[in-house]
Parts: C-alpha cells; sequence; structure tokens
C-alpha cells in the first residue's frame, strides 16, 4: 500500500481494474443463471442481471450493455458505485457457501463495452411534442430525462454547476469513479435529445412558475443541501467534507490535504473523505464519531476498506471545539460520550460527559456529517413528509404537475445512486402514463361521435 | 490392496490401462515415458500403409470454462517410415518385458498386404495386434479403416486373413459409425478373433468459425468430418459395450472387450469394467494432461475396488451387465418423485424452470409464509439483499403429480440437494413386455388403454 501512496498522481486512480475479456468469461460461466434471480430482485433497478451476465458468456456485449440499459440507464455509474455487497451481490445464491459472481464489474465489463463501442440507446418513439423540465442533473434527473427522451418526449434539464452528474461528478470519490465516467454518462443522455442547461440557479435564474407555464411537467431532482453546522467554536477553520470530495476530483492540485487529519462522521461521505486525505499524504488520518463501529452508517464493507488504508477510528468522542491558531485548526476538543437508550434513529443516545474534555491533535478538520434537507420545498410550497418532499406512488408532489426524485425524496431507506437512478425511471413512466390519459381523454369525445 | 493385473486374452498386465492407439502412442521417446509413468500397456499408433499430415488436425469441442470435453481429428495413422516404428517396437518391448505392447496395423484390403504386417509386427516381439477398422477420415476414403469396419462381411474377411497369419492375440477394433455395433462384433467373433475393442472415433465436424465462416479448424480454408473422441462420447461408448456384453452370440463366445471412449479417470474406468471391458484404452484425457493422469487412474481404482471388495480386475468385469435391459422389461410400476431438500436447496429456480417450462409442471414456489406464490411476484419498489434474500420462495415439488422424470435432479446445481425417492405406487409390477403378452389390446388401443389405467389407477394429467 505504501508506495502507491508517493505517487499522487495516481493516488486516486480508479481502485478496481477492468476484468480482462478472459476474467469476465470465466466469471460469467460461473454464475448459475437462476430463475427470477434474487439477484433481480436486490437490484433496485431489477438489471435482469443472469441474462446480461449470460451475454457476456455467450459473448454478446452489445445484447448484455442493451440489457442493463434496458432498466438502468446510468449502468456505468452504477456498477462503479453500488453497494453491491448490499443488494446484487449479497443476494447471489452462490454467496452462502463459496463467493457470490462478481456483477458489479461484469456491469462495468459490459457498459465499458458499450463505451467503447458507441452501442448506447437510441430512440426509436416518434416525438409526441411533449415537453418535460428537470431541475438538477445528478442520477435522478439524468435518469428520468433518458427515459422520458426515449419515450418520445422533450426533457431539458436545468442544472446549477458548471457539469452535469451531480454527486457521480461531484460528490464520488474519484478512485469509485472518475469523473470522466459520469460526464460521458450524461453525454449519452445528451444523445437521446435530452436539452441541458448548466450553470443555472433554479429560484433566482428561472422559476417555477415559469417553468410551469413553459413546460408540460417539471420534474425536482434537486439532490440534498449543504453539510449542517456543527455549532461549536471555531468551525470556520473546518473544511467541508463534499468540498473536499469535490476539489480531488476537479482540481485535484489545489487541494490542500493536512499532514495530520480529522475526519468528523463515519458514513460512507466520511469515509471516502479520510480515505482522499490518506491517499493524497496525510501521515495521520482519524475518523472522529460520537457513536461505535456498531452505530456507523457507513457500509461494513466501507469500514473494512478504511481499515485497511490504514485509517484510524475514535469513537465516542464528540466535538466541542475547534482549538485555532494564526487562523489554522492545531487540534479538536472533544468530550467523551456515553450511549444511552435508544433514540429516534433506533440508535444508542449518544450523552457527552460533562468535564471530560480532551484534545486529538491536527492541521486540518474535515466534516462528513450527512447533508441537510433541502429548504426548496418550503419556499415552493410544497408539502413535506420528515423535511423531504412529499410524493405520491408516481412521484407526483402536492402540486399538480410538479414531480420530485432522487435523494430530496427519500424520507426512508438510504439514499443512494441506484435508487435515485429507479426513481427517475418509475416518475418517467408515471408521467409518460399520465401523458396517455391526458391523450386519451382530450380525444375521447371525438371517439364517441 | 486390490490387484490390477489383468491377462488379456493371453496379453499380460501389470493394470488395465493402456495407451490407445493415438498420437500419445506415436514413438518409442514417448512409450518410455509412458511406461516409466506407470501405464500398463501401450497400443501403438496405427502402422501401416504410407500417409502425409496436414496442419490444424485437432480441433475442439469446448463447453463453459471446460476445455475439450471432446476432441476431433483428421490425423492419419503413423506418418513415421514403417522400419523406424518397427525397430522402436522392438526396442520398447525388450526395455519393457513386463507391459503390454500392442501395434495397430492397417493396410490395403489384399490377404499379401495384411500377412506381410502381420509378420513384421510379429519380428518385434509385441504381444499382440489390434485390426484398425475404425478410422473416419481420409484412410477411410482409400477403402480402409471404416470402410472396413462398416461392413460386417469385410470385417470378417479381413479378419480370417490375420487369424490364418498371426500367432499372437489378434484384437478387432470396432467403429461406432454403424447402426448396429454388434453385427461387425459377431463377425470378429465368427472370424476367430482373440479380442474386440471399442470405440474408435465418431464422424463429426467440431464447428463454423463465426468470423471466418470456415470450418473450425481450418486446413487451409476447408475442413471436414474428423473423429470424435473425449469425455463427451463416453455414453455413447457405453452403450456400445454394453450391447456386445449383452449379445447373446458375442457374450456366449466368451471373447474379452478392451473398452474405450471418453475415460478421463479411475470413475470412468470402473464403470467401462463394469460393463464388460477386461482391458481400458485411454487417449484424450493424456492428449490434454500427459500421462501422469495414470498415478490417480491405478490409485482411484485400485482404492475403489478395495472399499467394494473386488479383488481382482476381472471381478469387477462385467459386474453390472446383468442390470442392463430394454425398456419393454423395465417395471412400469416403480414409482420415485423428486424430493427437495430445502436446507440444501440455493434457491436457484433452476428446478422450477426447467420442470414449468419443459418437463410436468409439479414444481411449486412456496413463500416464507407457507403460501403458493408466482415467479416474479415481489413489488418493484422492494428491493436490497434482505428484501431479496428473506422473502425468496422456495421450491416445492407437488409429489402427487411428480412423475419422477429426474429432470430437476439433472439441472439441479448443488450435491445431493434433489434426491429421486421411491415411493409406493400402489400398483403390482408389470412390464410392458407383459402386457404386451397378456393384455394385447392395452398396448395396441388408446381405448383399452384408457379402461387399463382406470383399472389401475395411473393418471396422466
Amino acid at each position: 500500500m505504501e508506495p502507491a501512496l508517493r505517487d499522487p498522481a495516481k493516488a486516486l486512480d480508479e481502485q478496481l481494474p477492468p476484468l480482462t475479456p478472459h476474467a469476465a468469461a470465466v466469471e460469467a460461466d460461473r454464475c448459475l443463471y437462476c430463475y427470477d434471480a434474487p439477484c433481480t430482485h436486490a437490484c433496485p433497478t431489477h438489471i435482469d442481471i443472469p441474462r446480461f451476465i449470460k451475454k457476456i458468456a455467450s459473448n454478446n456485449l452489445h445484447g448484455s450493455a442493451a440489457t442493463i440499459y434496458a432498466s438502468n440507464l446510468l449502468g456505468a455509474t452504477c456498477a462503479r458505485v453500488c453497494p453491491v455487497q448490499e443488494l446484487c451481490e449479497g443476494a447471489c445464491v452462490l454467496g452462502a457457501d463459496h463467493k457470490p459472481i462478481a456483477i458489479g464489474r461484469l456491469q462495468r465489463f459490459a457498459m465499458d463495452h458499450a463505451s467503447r463501442s458507441g452501442h448506447h440507446p437510441a430512440v426509436k418513439a416518434k416525438p409526441t411534442g411533449r415537453s418535460i423540465a428537470l431541475i438538477g442533473a445528478g442520477p435522478a434527473g439524468l435518469s428520468c430525462a433518458g427515459e422520458l427522451a426515449l419515450r418520445g418526449h422533450h426533457a431539458k434539464i436545468f442544472e446549477r454547476r458548471p457539469m452535469p452528474g451531480g454527486l457521480s461528478t461531484y460528490g464520488i470519490i474519484a478512485l469509485r469513479e472518475p469523473v470522466e465516467v459520469a460526464l460521458e454518462e450524461a453525454r449519452m443522455i445528451e444523445k437521446l435529445g435530452v436539452e441541458f442547461k448548466t450553470g443555472v440557479e433554479f429560484g433566482s435564474d428561472v422559476l417555477l412558475g415559469e417553468l410551469q407555464q413553459q413546460f408540460d411537467v417539471v420534474v425536482l431532482s434537486v439532490g440534498l443541501g449543504s453539510t449542517p453546522s456543527l455549532e461549536i467554536e471555531g468551525e470556520d477553520a473546518i473544511v467541508d467534507g463534499l468540498e473536499f470530495i469535490e476539489a480531488s476530483k476537479t482540481a485535484p492540485a489545489s487541494l490542500r490535504v493536512g499532514r495530520n487529519v480529522i475526519v468528523i462522521g463515519a458514513g460512507n461521505t466520511a469515509v471516502d473523505c479520510a480515505t482522499i486525505a490518506r491517499r493524497l499524504g496525510a501521515e495521520r488520518v482519524t475518523m472522529v464519531y460520537r457513536r461505535t463501529d456498531r452505530e456507523m452508517t457507513c457500509y461494513e464493507h466501507e469500514y473494512d476498506f478504511a481499515r485497511k488504508e490504514g485509517i484510524e477510528f475514535r469513537f465516542l468522542a464528540q466535538p466541542s471545539r475547534v482549538l485555532v491558531n494564526d487562523g489554522k485548526p492545531v487540534g479538536l476538543e472533544c468530550l467523551r460520550v456515553e450511549l444511552g437508550l435508544p433514540d429516534q434513529s433506533g440508535r444508542p443516545a449518544p450523552r457527552p460527559v460533562g468535564g471530560s474534555e480532551f484534545v486529538i491533535a491536527a492541521d486540518q478538520i474535515v466534516k462528513a456529517v450527512g447533508q441537510q434537507k433541502q429548504a426548496l420545498a418550503a419556499r415552493l410550497g410544497l408539502a413535506t413528509k420528515r423535511g423531504f418532499i412529499a410524493v405520491d406512488d408516481g412521484f407526483q408532489t402536492s402540486v399538480a404537475g410538479v414531480y420530485a426524485i432522487g435523494d430530496c425524496i427519500r424520507s426512508h431507506g438510504a439514499a443512494s445512486t441506484v435508487m435515485a437512478v429507479e426513481d427517475g425511471k418509475l416518475a418517467a413512466a408515471a408521467i409518460d402514463r399520465q401523458f396517455i390519459s391526458l391523450s386519451a381523454s382530450a380525444s375521447a369525445p371525438l371517439e364517441v361521435s | 490392496m486390490a490387484d490390477l493385473r489383468i491377462n488379456f486374452a493371453g496379453i499380460k498386465s501389470p493394470n488395465p490401462f493402456w495407451l490407445a492407439s493415438a498420437p500419445p502412442a506415436n514413438s518409442g521417446a514417448q512409450i518410455h515415458k509412458a511406461f516409466e509413468a506407470g501405464w500398463g500397456g501401450v497400443v501403438w499408433k496405427t502402422i501401416g500403409a504410407p500417409v502425409l499430415n496436414v496442419s490444424n488436425r485437432y480441433g475442439a469441442w469446448h463447453h463453459g470454462r471446460e476445455r475439450m470435453l471432446a476432441i476431433n481429428n483428421v490425423e492419419l495413422i503413423s506418418d513415421r517410415p514403417i522400419e523406424i516404428n518397427l525397430r522402436e517396437i522392438a526396442e520398447i518391448k525388450r526395455a519393457w518385458p513386463d507391459r503390454a505392447v500392442i501395434v495397430s496395423a492397417m493396410v490395403e484390403s489384399r490377404p499379401e498386404a495384411w500377412r506381410e504386417i502381420v509378420e513384421r509386427i510379429e519380428d518385434t516381439g509385441a504381444d499382440g495386434i489390434e485390426l484398425n477398422y475404425g478410422c473416419p477420415h481420409g484412410m477411410s476414403e482409400r477403402g480402409m479403416g471404416s470402410a472396413i469396419g462398416q461392413v460386417p462381411e469385410y470385417c470378417e474377411r479381413i479378419t480370417r486373413w490375420v487369424m490364418e497369419a498371426a500367432t499372437i492375440p489378434v484384437i478387432m477394433k470396432l467403429t461406432p459409425n454403424i447402426t448396429n455395433i454388434v453385427l461387425p462384433a459377431r463377425a470378429g467373433v465368427a472370424a476367430g478373433a482373440n479380442a474386440l475393442s471399442l470405440i474408435n472415433t465418431i464422424n463429426s465436424i467440431v464447428g463454423v468459425d463465426l468470423n471466418t465462416l470456415e470450418l473450425t479448424p481450418s486446413i487451409g480454408g476447408k475442413g471436414g468430418h474428423g473423429g470424435y473422441a473425449g469425455p463427451a462420447v463416453k455414453p455413447i461408448a457405453l452403450n456400445m459395450l454394453a450391447a456386445l456384453g449383452t449379445d447373446e452370440v458375442v457374450a456366449k463366445s466368451g471373447i474379452p472387450i478392451s473398452g474405450m471412449g471418453g475415460i478421463a479417470n479411475w470413475q470412468d474406468a470402473a464403470q467401462f469394467l463394469l460393463l464388460g471391458a477386461s482391458s481400458l484404452q485411454v487417449c484424450t484425457a493424456v492428449m490434454h494432461y500427459g500421462y501422469r493422469i495414470i498415478e490417480d487412474l491405478c490409485d482411484g481404482l485400485s482404492n475403489w475396488m478395495d472399499e467394494k471388495g473386488f479383488k481382482t480386475v476381472a471381478e469387477v468385469s462385467g459386474h453390472s451387465l446383468h442390470r442392463v435391459s430394454e425398456f419393454k422389461n423395465l417395471d412400469l410400476s416403480y414409482r420415485a418423485v423428486a424430493r427437495i431438500d430445502a436446507g440444501k436447496c440455493i434457491k436457484c429456480n433452476l428446478c422450477y424452470i426447467a420442470c414449468n417450462d419443459t418437463a410436468h409442471q409439479c414444481i411449486d414456489l412456496v413463500s416464507p409464509e407457507g403460501v403458493l406464490v408466482e415467479p416474479h411476484a415481489y413489488d418493484v419498489r422492494s428491493n436490497g439483499k434482505q428484501d431479496a434474500t428473506e422473502t425468496r420462495p422456495q421450491p416445492v415439488v407437488r409429489e402427487a403429480d411428480c412423475v419422477g422424470c429426474r429432470l430437476c435432479y439433472n439441472v439441479c446445481p448443488v450435491d445431493e440437494c434433489i434426491a429421486m425417492v421411491e415411493v409406493p405406487s400402489g400398483r403390482s409390477a408389470v412390464t410392458w413386455g407383459e402386457l404386451a403378452q397378456n393384455q394385447t389390446p392395452v398396448t395396441e388401443d388408446w381405448d383399452a388403454m384408457k379402461d387399463y389405467r382406470g383399472k389401475v389407477g395411473i393418471d396422466i394429467h
């Protein structure tokens, strides 16, 4: 591990190499071709996994990629970022007493083939004349826009950032998904006829009312907000975790990494931040978390990965103050925590012990303690559920013609790329059904006469 | 320790495993290596008429990751000068007196040609001669090999010529490229051959290259049928072996049979012995892995014989032949049903789809709550490994409707997960032969069949 750390240019290269054609064929042949397969059930987008794998085995790679796209337009991203241990691979029937099929890596093999050969989905439907505005070019928005385009509808995405892709582009460590993969996927969606307008702030540059007038439907796929404040002294000296990851992907040369780094939080983003710090030269990286490893929100395989990276953990510690010298952090003061009875989240409530202050030295502190819910819903007057935008079974908000998908509606369950992709797909189908029923009722009098 | 020695038509060998007449038995240097590895004998690659070979002469059939489930070849008999072969045969026999050295021969169909080759072989001190009536390619176009083996009269006539000349044991090798293997075997018996061997290779074309659209392998743009051998042909070989062992004429003659065709391990070997072989020949498995496989062939066979209480190979030979029967003698009242061991089942549903699409629609899916469910019944919003595994239904056989076809047993990827369990049918044992004889209308008329089924309680759904 150490020698690899010394070449910063390659420190964040994609972690897993692509499967060689031979390795892919061997693995594909190992798949049993289950019927009504549990991997397909476990996949939130229900990709017909045995089918795409057997097409790798039969060397029908175009067909394999098409099978994936039929259920998931963002197959290239999902192949890389999905927590497969919790989804498809976790459900593989070979996992019980052997080794599950490497579904994620096989999917990437098929997607890489599609990318090299240009065998992407193509629109066969005739233009319907219907138009949809989508806010946010993250996975949910891209998936929804692509699915709508495939049905002949015109979709236009408004994105506030300069590049599309959302967290795929900006928020997932390059080790798992390089920027180029996310951008190429967005280009594929663009080729389906989806229009992109980047650098547009929803709510100021463009307003909901305008969009409602210009488009038949508006879809909000705005994701979540910024990292919440810790409300502690010296917080200005703390680096925001999402910005830290973003810099590592879009401007790695300008990213400053301390020698002794603390990451506050214990979710997957926190592990990503710690990994970046470690790989880009930090001598010591400590993740500080107020509960214990039993309550961490990162996936188990992420925790294992972090430990192998040499990242240290300080559990049962509640940050209380950033020690600052000359405007720069020199340490994090924490309170020792005791765990009490389960709180609303079902996990033991952390209780800081008064007078138990201790200091962990650090020259850089990164916080990755989740993302705030969007304030957007209240501003637009949309009904909410536990602070998230409330939607019905068809992803329609409390305002007719306005839909919402992705992390901004994820009031329960884990926010993940693949769930966002599925939202986009299901919402597109619901919107399409809505259009069809509208056309039917509009033409109904004609049929009667 | 089981005694692996054999005496096959007077040819003695320290174990029953011989290299078949084929590329692994092409030269003295190779056979020297094989004997060092422990092979009991060799049937020297066929000598006789002059030939020239081509490149790309071996094709193969692979399936999944499994390489060379079968090999297909258009290699001819030995292309080495006959004098060199004869000299090396003599040298090998002198160096390895305890091993069986048999020489395969194939010449033009003239009595003088056969007499001459027999005499030259005997001069080497070889233990026996095998008559190659089997090669299905090249030589057959010149009136040799399978061109002889496919015509019982030719087999008999040439074997008679050979028997007149030979003083050492003669083995007549049969081609499988024939409708009824028994007929050439009877011809061999009639001609007085000392032994039979089977099977030679089967006519085959391996495939077509989907890029070049040429045959695989392509020999300068062309190809054609070759001889097929290897693990994939074993069941065909076993059937032909059993056909000889159960034929009245062949069996009564007591003629020993050297079995071959896809023997890759000791388990295959034991099966050939059980169905009547008393020596065994191996080629493709050696071409795949080298002479070293002889160690486990002997070791595994010996251990199995010890376990089963067989003291000699001769005791094993033909032990299961009495189990070979015809359909008309099978008990129509024997009933077995499939049972799935839920503890071992991994719920791949391969049994379910095989049964429901292609067999008798008697495997159901039962949810963890005990409710019958259809496949793909989960809600589209359900996902994750917990949902997928905890709600996954269990395939269960509806025994009343199971005809015991055994398809599920065959497709199940888990060892000993599905068992075929004998259950009482409630009917007295009866065979088709008995029905045909005692209740003839039942076997000839659908209405009578319907009445019969109603009477004995056979329900076809």
